[in-house]
């Protein structure tokens, strides 16, 4: 069923942020330090505000004093507000591209202009960059008042792994590395805000979480909820990193309320990749523990995670999901994992697509495989032997997140492995695997098991409208960036409602219009948001079925909200099979497979489509993107010419295995969110195979051709 | 600084303007002209979102000065369906192969792939040559896959 969405996207009617033209409306240009650590000595505003055209120029000086940092909105702990982000830095900048400034203009050529103007007198403090650094006594400390730059730490763990380690035949140990890199949606960032007569400021360009970021605005401008109205237009992808509340979220509406006039500001894409949340930048430390007949004992991690200068609204939920989720699909009777969330002088870290996972399916499969070649076992036997078994489910994993226990809802992972093989053709990789192709290039295979997580935060609102004349309207609480959402919440509401799905529409994303909801993130917006739309639309059936259907005129609605205390756990596999050409270090993946058991597909083009983009961006992250620093903490790859983003050459086909093997029980639709996990083992999948093509252990991603060569010359 | 005039053909229709000689192309279209289907992407000619066609070619509409397309015509996205609304078989494509998600690079995509399928039959082409063909293009939601498959699929009704 071709989506509700596509029209306006390819006749160029579609409206994102940057495509609004408000009467009277001024440019807004974020000035950001060129330096990573900095004293700030002095800021002069008055060449910039002289320039014709220039309306304002703020520093945090001519903020109001009171206003708040930006908060956590997940996964807090005591402490972390000491590593919060202020909207523009006060006396010290932390990160080349921190804001300290805002020139507000009559078009956004002159705010670029007048952004040059201003003077910044700086006085250079040391850059720490690197996590290891970052973590000696004698480093600097960037937050001077919390007196470390540990930003939190916490434990996870089950079982007795000093006992498991003492009693363990083999244990394997590694030091497993995942680059910086980010989300990067194709559109950047923008907001429009304009304060209107009644004193309601409305900020378009909303994305993904419009309701939380509404209070987060209210609170930081002192005002009542009420007088704050989001709005989502079109988005041009999220991956994560879209959406969250930034230092522009609020420097936007207040530059608005303050000037009385509309302002607008849209991101450019040097200004993004230096801006925007970067993600994946993690250290493990990991040790397995195996018996001698291969069964695992213990799995231990030193989880290291590079939280950039500040501590986001995400606070710990990037290694908090990981080290929830690193045990993946398999037993380990004892687990523990400590984790230290560390600030350096680099852009700050959030979520980007399958948070934490990516890392530590990259962590821990890779381990595997080396504990498979010290074992000279086959890697796929070493994995079937430890997986939860079917009758294990609903398996209680032993961590958790955020205090809450991750207990898997359902699954059969031996069942999934099997089929993944047969439809991918393992026996038939291997015997390509070991053909020689004669021009010198080596092959390899890899696989990697995992398992998800969604429908994180654990509600969703949607009300459902009927009209006389048979046409249905959803109010979502869930929001769109792009992945199709209208067009599963009108299944789901077509369904349920008895009526078709041309007759279905649906809004989301205005404040105004939905009283609450929680947003799109974490693949919610299908099994959370679709379940609450579930729900109101057999609620309004029932209604229909005992008042009769609305008289022409006429509507009859229902609402409801969703709550699952619990997740749902998708599982998958990813297979690579690669070519590497040990002389340019180019690796070309000859064939890509995934197999994922979604509970129920409720659209599988969809579900296909959120794999193979999925794939796509893990794939990047494991060969291409990578944001370097250089040793001044100056951001290298801060274009596309240097961020490498893949495009259709790079990217393989994707052979798409959809399995509905284990609805959840946990939401009314039996579906698990689909979103991640064409990403979460794309990493370790590509890493396995080019360890496999190469005889030597990849520790790290990329896998650059620079590093392909030397781990083919034998260096690290 | 100095303005100067620019007058061009765009989807057939003359639009003029008094512009700075650095105003970008792709502003002149989407700001002065109004047509906000070319997207901005990075300003730096990698992505391809502001692919429009200057004379029937496709171009980089973010790496070129308006001034630049003073008396020439351009073609964008908006000129693609029919005047009674029909889609072109490229867009009819896109859509059935479900080749978009969140649709910003999309405008990108068709004015390159319009340009390339009046002069080449692409149901000769194989999925590799293809994949070079849109690698001028950046697509962060689809893997490309589905798009590799909307262009065979226009090809294929294009051809019959």
């Amino acid at each position: 069923m071709p989506r509700k969405e596509d029209l306006p996207h390819l006749t160029g009617t579609a409206r994102f942020v940057g495509d609004v033209e408000l009467p009277g409306m001024l440019h807004a240009r974020i000035v950001r330090s060129p330096l990573a650590h900095a004293r700030i000595s002095s800021i002069g505003t008055g060449e910039a505000l002289a320039q014709p055209g220039v309306a304002a120029v703020l520093t945090a000086d001519d903020l109001p004093p009171a206003t708040p940092p930006i908060p956590t909105r997940m996964f807090s702990q005591p402490g972390l507000e000491r590593f919060l982000q202020q909207p523009l830095a006060r006396d010290t900048v932390r990160y080349s591209g921190e804001p300290v400034a805002v020139v507000v203009a009559a078009s956004r050529y002159v705010a670029e202009d007048a952004a040059e103007l201003v003077e910044l007198e700086l006085e250079p403090l040391e850059p720490v960059l690197a996590v290891e650094r970052a973590l000696e006594p004698e480093a600097p400390v960037l937050h001077e008042e919390a007196g470390t730059n540990v930003a939190g730490s916490f434990v996870v763990e089950h079982g007795d792994i000093d006992a498991a380690f003492a009693a363990a035949a083999l244990v394997v140990e590694e030091r497993l590395a995942v680059q910086r890199h980010a989300a990067v949606p194709l559109e950047p960032r923008g907001l429009v805000a304009n304060l209107d007569e009644s004193g309601v400021v409305t900020v378009l360009g909303a994305a993904k979480i419009p309701h939380v970021n509404r209070r987060i605005l209210a609170q930081l401008l002192g005002w009542p909820e009420a007088r704050v109205r989001l709005v989502e237009l079109h988005v041009g992808g999220g991956f994560g990193a879209r959406g969250e509340f930034y230092p522009e979220d609020f420097l936007v509406p207040y530059c608005a309320v303050r000037l009385g006039r509309p302002v607008s500001w849209i991101e450019d894409r040097a200004e993004h990749l230096r801006a925007c949340n970067h993600s994946r930048e993690q250290v493990h430390e990991l040790a397995l523990a195996l018996d001698g007949n291969g069964r695992f004992l213990g799995l231990r991690d030193r989880l290291l995670n590079d939280s950039g200068a500040y501590v986001r609204t995400h606070g710990l939920v990037v290694p908090g999901m990981g080290a929830a989720l690193l045990p993946g699909p398999y037993r380990w009777p004892a687990y523990r994992c400590e984790v230290s969330h560390v600030v350096t002088c680099k852009t700050p870290a959030g979520t980007y697509r399958s948070p934490g996972r990516y890392e530590a399916n990259f962590a821990r499969e890779r381990l595997i495989d080396v504990a498979a070649h010290r074992l000279g076992l086959d890697p796929v036997e070493l994995r079937r032997r430890n997986l939860v078994p079917p009758t294990g489910m609903p398996y209680a994993s032993g961590t958790n997140t955020d205090g809450h226990p991750v207990v898997y809802d359902s699954g059969d992972y031996p069942l999934l492995l099997e089929k993944a093989c047969r439809r991918f053709d393992w026996d038939g990789l291997r015997r390509w695997r070991h053909e020689r192709p004669g021009d010198g290039r080596r092959r390899g295979l890899g696989l990697a098991f995992f398992v998800e997580k969604s429908g994180i935060a654990r509600w969703e609102y949607a009300r459902v409208e009927l009209s006389g004349s048979g046409a249905a309207t959803v109010y979502s609480g869930s929001a769109s960036m792009g992945q199709g959402v209208e067009t599963v919440l009108a299944q789901v509401c077509a369904d349920a409602l008895g009526v078709a799905f041309e007759d279905v529409t649906v809004v989301h994303g205005d404040t105004a219009s939905i009283p609450d909801g929680m947003g799109a993130f974490g693949s919610r917006a299908a099994t959370l948001g679709g379940s609450a739309v579930h729900l109101a639309a057999e609620s309004l059936r029932t209604r229909v079925r005992e008042q009769g259907a609305p008289a022409p005129g006429e509507t009859l609605s229902a609402d409801a909200r969703f709550e699952s205390e619990d997740m749902t756990f998708p599982y998958g596999v990813h297979v690579a099979a690669v070519e590497v050409d040990v002389e340019t270090g180019r690796v070309d993946i000859h064939r890509y497979g995934v197999a994922y058991d979604v509970g129920r597909a409720l659209n599988p083009t969809l579900v296909e489509g959120q794999i193979v983009g999925g794939v796509a961006q893990g794939v990047g992250g494991a060969l291409l993107e990578e944001l370097v620093y250089d040793e001044r903490g100056q951001l290298l790859s801060a274009s596309f010419v240097d961020y490498l983003l893949p495009t259709a050459v790079e990217v393989p086909p994707v052979d798409v295995l959809i399995t509905e093997d284990a609805p959840t029980p946990r939401n009314p639709l039996g579906a698990k969110g689909a979103g991640e996990g064409g990403a979460a083992a794309a990493g370790a999948a590509v890493a396995n195979a080019v360890a496999d093509a190469l005889g030597v252990e990849v520790t790290r991603l990329p896998l650059s051709p620079e590093r392909v060569v030397a781990l083919a010359g034998g260096r690290t | 600084m100095t303005l100067r005039r620019v007058s061009v053909e765009l989807n057939g229709r003359l639009v003029e303007a008094t512009v700075e000689p650095r105003l970008l192309l792709s502003d002149f279209i989407r700001h002065d002209a109004g047509l906000t289907g070319t997207h901005v992407g990075c300003e730096h000619g990698v992505c391809g979102a502001c692919t429009v066609q200057l004379d029937g070619a496709p171009v980089r509409s973010c790496l070129l000065f308006a001034v630049q397309a003073n008396g020439r015509s351009i073609r964008t996205v908006e000129s693609l369906a029919a005047a009674n609304g029909d889609l072109h078989p490229l867009q009819q494509a896109f859509h059935e192969s479900h080749a978009l998600q969140c649709g910003f690079c999309t405008p990108g995509f068709l004015m390159t792939l319009e340009a390339v399928f009046r002069e080449t039959d692409v149901t000769a082409l194989a999925d590799r040559e293809i994949r070079e063909l849109l690698a001028g293009h950046l697509c962060r939601c689809t893997g490309y896959q589905n798009i590799v498959r909307a262009v065979r699929l226009a090809g294929e009704r294009m051809r019959a």
